[in-house]
């Protein structure tokens, strides 16, 4: 028998590669009878798909939102370059 | 295409400085990676072929001095898994592995919920809150999407390691969310 605290180690590594099939078993029966690990299930999985989306949202290039370089930043970098480039 | 660095820091400074301070949760650490780019890219911009777009040349520069970032911290902090189990104190499990109280229902519609603006924000609080090095495992897993043998050979870390790594890192995460959004914020937050 499975534990929860074995179910929630399973669940993780599951999102990263497949289990083997007793385990995946095991697992499959468990979050039947158990609404706590079937709850942890759908959270890890909204916080990856969390995780998606800040990428998407943060590494639009024509996307004005959240933060900026400080203007004491862009000035340095800018006088580093104009250096450089001579 | 010719390439013109004076336009350089208007055109992509934010963009780039964002990219970073996602992936690395240190602004002033974001802003030196970003002068290390451009510098790095005026070095080398007579091999800037224009077959992809400026943007995502500069990108492709920066992922790597992240990756280098990465690299030199899991070598000054090595990743250690350990044995899996969670330290003591901070168990939510009892002696036979059961959930003492167990993980809260959310609420919110779990659809809509991961987009929603709070939400992320306090994902990205409590991403700084692991220790650097889970952190950088777990923003290259889940928000570069990037494959575990791959994350394995970067770092230098054994994939048995790195899926205790990332189990930890998950569950401090999951924790630290519904302490500071759902208790936060009965029903849901908002």
């Amino acid at each position: 028998m499975l534990s929860c605290r074995d179910v929630t180690r399973l669940l993780s590594r599951s999102m990263d590669a497949s289990l083997p099939v007793g385990k995946r078993i095991g697992v499959r029966f468990h979050l039947l009878i158990c609404k706590f690990c079937a709850r942890y299930r759908r959270q890890l999985l909204l916080i990856r798909k969390a995780a998606r989306h800040l990428a998407e949202a943060a590494d639009r290039p024509e996307g004005s939102a959240g933060e900026k370089l400080s203007a004491e930043a862009r000035d340095r970098i800018r006088e580093s370059l104009r250096t450089r480039n001579g | 295409m010719p390439v013109d660095p004076s336009v350089w820091v208007d055109r992509y400074g934010d963009y780039l400085f964002r990219y970073a301070v996602l992936r690395l949760r240190d602004r002033s650490r974001a802003e030196d990676l970003v002068q290390e780019t451009f510098l790095a890219a005026l070095k080398g911009r007579t091999s800037f072929s224009g077959r992809s777009s400026e943007g995502t040349w500069l990108v492709g520069i920066l992922k790597h001095k992240i990756l280098d970032h990465f690299r030199r911290q899991s070598r000054e902090m090595p990743l250690t898994g350990g044995d899996g189990t969670d330290p003591p104190g901070d168990d939510p499990f009892n002696a036979v592995g059961h959930w003492v109280g167990g993980p809260a229902e959310w609420g919110g519609d779990p659809a809509d919920l991961f987009r929603r603006k709070e939400f992320i924000e306090q994902l990205t609080k409590c991403l700084s809150g692991l220790t650097p090095a889970h952190a950088n495992v777990f923003i290259l897993r889940e928000v570069e999407g990037a494959d575990t043998k791959e994350i394995c050979k970067e770092l230098d870390v054994t994939e048995t390691n790195l899926w205790v790594i990332l189990h930890r890192a998950r569950m401090q995460l999951r924790k630290c969310l519904e302490t500071r959004w759902f208790h936060g914020n009965p029903g849901g937050g908002s």
